[in-house]
């Protein structure tokens, strides 16, 4: 008799009371439940709505070790301590030196954001009676990905209970959300303590504590560089495999695309989505580069930085990439009509490039953007499905007449 | 309240909790959003009302019956406009500092609706000692909210409550701020101030079921 069976009888005892949607959870978590997902958005298949969940965190996986190494590499590499890693497989960025840095601050980011975020889901699952449900699963994991390495864990255990209880909570729970719950924790960490959200201080572990002294040391992204028309030390294999300032996640786009055919493959992320995003990203970028190469901004301009950036290489700095692939394929935040996801992804890439030239403050728009559109997601498949209906009237009278 | 009869106290006592103006009738939320970053300037507006509110609706009452129905809201205007003037040259000539800071928002309060509201539903009908409850008890629910929201938005916003620095000092990292506590800049953005109002809504409407309307 293991553990299974003694969850399962925990389970029959506390049926109907309570307790019982805890017992369910925790009996769900570790084994194959023999329930299959009945509605809501996420109904696909014969699946379990934790394989939908369980696929995206897959997916997810080496963008987090990835970043592990990272924050360490990048930690080294600021001090002075190692040399530059020439590519992707550079003898020093795969070093255990790196992962253990990494381990030690980017896992406490991980174990606060699924313990009070799970936490709360439990405790709102025993008030209102229902199952605990597993679309914290993902979230819980986008979020460290998406926040600079030194964020201090207090605050990320603040957002995390705004972002679940405003995000998601009040809204009915997973499957009913307005807003992406991951991007409504980075919003309220990045408007709630912007000191640690940007700047160049916040990306690279231990720049902060050093600000100000000898031994400061600096980690300002590419975008920030760009912002401030100064000169980026990077070049472009360092960006796409993702040898750069970032935030933990977000930095190897070779990754990212890994994850991206993965989410394709499985059929749980819409490619229409992820590929109208970056059309719209690609052509907001050439038009800046029209204006620059018209003549109508010179570089006393403050946003000459970003607009002259090549229109392509905008897909390989900051975080646009990811927002595609993970974040703007939320199937609950998302437009839900075929003709609905290609406008939604591509205002989604275009709006993002638009404030990410456009507010220096900001320079990077894209959760701002990918929230924006999921407040409008409905708003664009009400008119798909109305135009539907009136091509089809129109067809109908024809018909008769 | 040996003072009031029951229907009386019942004027009073109603807009405090489950007839709250900017609760459930949702009134008067601009004024909510605007000012309650700081506790002193959102007391200051819920006396400001208290008083606008209290005595318009005595005077509307006084006249109701003389008042033409067709330019009544022309005249409803007019008598809180005067108020207001009053409000705003009292707090011009003994806070001078304070009056800067509420701005435009003591002149708004002659478009604030629970004010018009007040005087079209109850004023208009009502005698001026039961008209004046009202516009007491309306006013005082109103500033409820305001206290309310001001309290959480100046403590967790700037660590401060009426300019006190309750929770230590960030910039001597003195009280809470040695242990790397720090304000939380979204608490004074006004969409702060919506979500917390939201939350009063909702805490209010899962402990009275009767409220929830379909």
């Amino acid at each position: 008799m293991g553990l299974k069976s003694n969850l399962h009888n925990l389970k029959e005892k506390y049926k109907g009371t309570k307790m019982a949607p805890a017992f369910n959870a925790i009996h769900t978590f570790l084994y194959l439940p023999n329930e299959t997902t009945h509605n809501g958005t996420h109904i696909k298949a014969a699946d379990d709505l934790k394989r939908t969940m369980n696929t995206v965190i897959m997916a997810m996986v080496p963008c987090l070790i990835f970043g592990m190494f990272n924050a360490g590499y990048q930690h080294h590499l600021a001090l002075g301590s190692i040399e530059a890693a020439e590519g992707f497989l550079g003898s020093t960025f795969w070093t255990w030196d790196n992962l253990v840095i990494g381990i030690w601050k980017v896992l406490p980011l991980v174990i606060v954001s699924y313990g009070v975020g799970l936490l709360i889901e439990f405790i709102f699952a025993v008030i209102k009676g229902h199952e605990v449900e597993e679309g914290y699963l993902v979230t819980g994991m986008l979020v460290p990905l998406i926040v600079p390495v030194d964020l201090p864990l207090w605050m990320l255990a603040v957002a995390v209970a705004f972002g679940v209880v405003i995000g998601k909570e009040v809204f009915g729970g997973t499957g009913m959300n307005i807003l992406n719950p991951a991007l409504t924790i980075r919003a309220f960490l990045f408007f709630a303590y912007p000191t640690w959200m940007s700047g160049d201080k916040v990306w690279v572990h231990g720049a902060v504590e050093r600000a100000g002294t000898a031994d400061a040391i600096s980690g300002e992204t590419i975008l920030g560089s760009y912002a401030q028309s100064q000169d980026v030390v990077y070049n472009y294999a360092d960006m796409f495999f993702g040898l750069i300032p970032g935030s933990i996640g977000e930095t190897s786009k070779l990754l990212i695309i890994f994850g991206a055919l993965f989410l394709i493959f499985t059929k749980v992320g819409s490619w229409r989505i992820i590929l109208s995003t970056l059309l719209g990203a690609l052509a907001m970028g050439l038009i800046f580069n029209g204006v620059v190469d018209a003549g109508l901004i010179t570089s006393s301009s403050k946003f000459y930085g970003l607009m002259s950036v090549p229109f392509w290489q905008h897909l390989i700095i900051g975080s646009i990439l990811f927002g595609a692939v993970y974040m703007a394929t939320d199937p609950v935040t998302a437009a839900q009509t075929n003709k609905g996801k290609w406008i939604y992804g591509f205002l989604i890439g275009f709006i993002s490039i638009m404030i990410r030239v456009f507010n220096p403050a900001y320079p990077e728009g894209v959760f701002l953007a990918i929230l924006l559109m999921n407040v409008f997601a409905p708003t664009i498949d009400h008119y798909v499905v109305q135009g539907n209906v009136k091509k089809r009237m129109k067809r109908l009278k024809v018909k008769t007449a | 309240m040996g003072l009031l009869s029951k229907k009386d106290s019942k004027l009073i006592l109603d807009p405090l909790a489950d007839n709250n103006p900017i609760t459930i009738q949702v009134l008067g939320i601009c004024s909510a959003l605007a000012i309650t970053a700081q506790l002193k300037a959102s007391i200051v507006m819920s006396i400001s009302v208290l008083f606008v509110l209290g005595v318009g609706n005595v005077v509307i009452s006084l006249i109701r019956n003389i008042i033409p129905s067709k330019i009544r809201i022309i005249v409803q205007l007019t008598v809180v406009a005067a108020l207001v003037i009053i409000v705003d040259l009292v707090l011009k000539a003994f806070a001078y500092e304070l009056s800067k800071e509420l701005s435009v928002f003591v002149g708004l309060i002659i478009t604030n609706c629970i004010i018009m509201g007040r005087f079209e539903a109850f004023a208009l009908g009502n005698g001026p000692w039961r008209s004046f409850l009202d516009g007491i008890g309306n006013a005082a629910g109103y500033g409820v909210i305001l206290i309310i929201v001001g309290f959480f938005r100046e403590l967790l916003g700037s660590g401060t409550l009426m300019g006190v620095k309750v929770l230590g000092d960030p910039i001597e990292k003195t009280g809470l701020y040695a242990f790397g506590y720090e304000n939380n800049g979204f608490m004074l953005l006004s969409p702060m101030a919506l979500i917390v109002v939201g939350l009063i809504i909702w805490v209010q409407r899962s402990r009275n079921k009767a409220l929830i309307e379909d």
